[in-house]
């Protein structure tokens, strides 16, 4: 009988913790999928953020380096720097790329490190419960802007990958969606351009992967996933910002 | 290279060719003076022999890579003076946890604050108590010649290595810009550990992880003792210390690196005039040479600590004595560097004052 679904090889035989609706399951399958399909195994370093999927290393069956919040970048670098024919990538949540680690988002990618950074934006801080992001919506009520955020008294939401998008030293910058099936597919494509772009060794490569979080949203998952293709897409505008192999 | 052949080096380029001959590959650092000749020094040695100079965005991001390199195989250090090592406080208290070698150096300006471009040993407490969070400790060195300043540069890489922990060399702006004469020789062949810990891919091995996060208590627990074990080993087998004239000294002065070459020279002056007086100069601050203050106390009466701040290693010298000896102190900081006739003057007013003749 022929065999249609598997676990992949780069994923560890064990039940992930996040919650229902999560998209942390569905990108962290599709990482793994793409290691296993581009033979990078051997040769992968993970750089998982401080945030829910800091357990990312009891996920994936490759070598895995905890990072302080926000120093994932940073981390990524000095491991590229000193092994610099190894698959290096950063997973890293909004508050983690887009507060904390601006500075070491931002200089990473205009340095034009040979690495790629997945972030994973759900407009909320989801270990911590529930609190801000840098990239929580104008309006969105959270546990610390729990009026909705004000433009006057939070600021605006920060677009973070557009801002990448820039930089000289950035290959590659693309914003995707886990809204449909589709959109997962096209997430999985970008991912694996984004690899192929740092395993040719052009620049920074950033996949921004707009993902649900009903746990911390208060909605169903199928609430979650209608709110971010209606809400989260309108925001955070899908499409490819840079592609250097294009232009 | 010829083990005879002295050459003329600035303190803070014995540090970095040291750390070079040392087979240290990465260097990353961010600009700030007193120490600003060692990311230079680097951004050109490194180049030479192939290896790694980058100039972080911040001592944060810097200290962070030093962790990736680290945790990569590769012999990797760290460079700044006191408000920059403050900054690198989460990236030090992380490659503890993590047991993670690295090279951290600390050319100690005036502070609290931005304080000044002066030399100051204001950061004592820092380095010595961890500085950042967490119950953890790390080897501190206080050179206090150039030529020391290459050997345990050299050293503090073999220690990193032996002991899986960053290693802090502390100086000083005097330590940093005097020039001296060194001899300049190979690294020690010792027998290092096998780094069976790296990530360089897992090519036909396991997956390994490198992390500090244990939500289990226990376990926590668990890993807490095994680093105090850890310690407990370092404090029997690190502690260095230098003694001069302490064999029939009455009253000895305990002060380390710059502070210390101004007390040797008022212990010289005040010798010349009979005073029975000797030096005991703490190499590593910690673990703290304790058995060496022991020692003294069967010997001195009084025990004079100079420090260039308002007295932190004075608490280690009173932990190490217990009260069996008198203990007094005399501080300048903020970046004031007393001539050695100041300390002798307050070594004579003691030596008055306690009836020593």
């Amino acid at each position: 009988m022929k065999k249609v679904f598997t676990r992949p090889e780069s994923l560890k035989r064990a039940p992930f913790h996040y919650c229902p609706g999560c998209g942390h399951s569905i990108i962290h399958r599709l990482v793994a999928e793409l290691i296993d399909e581009m033979g990078l195994r051997g040769k992968a370093i993970c750089i998982p953020p401080a945030g829910c999927a800091v357990l990312a290393y009891n996920y994936f069956d490759i070598d895995v380096c905890e990072s302080a919040h926000g120093r994932g970048c940073a981390i990524a670098t000095g491991f590229k720097r000193a092994l610099p024919d190894r698959f290096v990538f950063t997973y890293q949540g909004d508050g983690d790329m887009a507060a904390i680690g601006t500075a070491e988002t931002i200089h990473a990618a205009n340095r034009g490190e040979i690495i790629t950074s997945i972030f994973v934006n759900n407009a909320v801080y989801g270990m911590t419960g529930g609190q801000m992001a840098p990239t929580t919506m104008l309006g969105q009520k959270t546990t610390t802007s729990p009026y909705g955020r004000r433009s006057q008294v939070e600021g605006y939401p920060l677009r973070i990958t557009d801002l990448i998008a820039q930089l000289d030293g950035a290959a590659y910058v693309v914003r995707t969606s886990l809204a449909t099936p589709a959109k997962v597919m096209a997430t999985k494509k970008a991912l694996k351009k984004a690899f192929e772009i740092q395993l040719q060794g052009l620049g920074y490569t950033l996949v921004e992967v707009l993902s649900p979080c009903p746990t911390n949203w208060k909605v169903t998952p199928v609430e979650a996933f209608k709110y971010l293709e209606e809400r989260m897409e309108k925001e955070y505008p899908l499409g490819i910002f840079k592609d250097t192999t294009k232009d | 290279m010829d083990k005879l052949e002295r050459t003329m080096m600035k303190g803070t380029e014995a540090i970095g060719e040291a750390a070079i001959q040392a087979g240290c590959r990465c260097y990353f650092g961010y600009p700030i003076t007193p120490q600003n000749e060692i990311p230079e020094y680097m951004s050109k040695r490194m180049d030479e022999v192939g290896g790694v100079f980058l100039q972080g965005e911040s001592e944060i991001a810097s200290i962070n890579m030093v962790l990736g390199a680290a945790a990569a195989g590769v012999r990797a250090m760290t460079s700044s003076s006191s408000p920059g090592i403050s900054l690198k406080q989460e990236g030090l208290s992380f490659l503890a946890s993590l047991e993670l070698p690295a090279v951290i150096v600390n050319i100690n300006r005036g502070g609290p604050g931005l304080g000044n471009i002066a030399p100051s040993q204001g950061d004592y407490y820092q380095a010595t108590r961890g500085g950042g969070h967490g119950d953890y400790r790390m080897p501190v060195y206080a050179p206090a010649t150039v030529q020391e300043l290459y050997d345990i540069t050299m050293k503090s890489f073999d220690i990193a290595d032996m002991y899986r922990t960053p290693v802090m060399i502390l100086g000083d702006g005097m330590m940093g810009q005097i020039v001296e004469p060194v001899v300049m020789h190979e690294k020690d062949n010792i027998e290092l550990p096998p780094k069976d810990y790296i990530l360089d891919g897992a090519e036909g091995r396991p997956s390994r992880i490198v992390k500090s996060l244990i939500l289990d208590v226990r376990l926590m627990e668990e890993h807490n003792w095994k680093l105090k074990r850890k310690y407990d080993l370092m404090r029997n087998e690190l502690p260095m210390h230098e003694e001069f004239l302490t064999d029939d000294a009455k009253m000895v002065v305990v002060a380390y690196g710059t502070a210390a070459r101004i007390a040797k020279g008022a212990v010289k002056r005040v010798r010349s005039n009979g005073l029975k007086v000797g030096l005991i100069r703490p190499i590593t601050l910690w673990p703290f040479p304790d058995a060496a203050m022991v020692s003294i106390t069967k010997k001195a009466k009084v025990i004079l600590v100079f420090e260039m701040s308002t007295g932190q290693m004075i608490d280690d010298v009173r932990l190490a004595t217990q009260g069996k000896v008198d203990c007094e102190f005399y501080g300048r900081p903020g970046g004031v560097v007393a001539a050695p006739q100041e300390i002798a003057r307050i070594i004579e007013r003691h030596w008055l004052q306690k009836e020593l003749s």
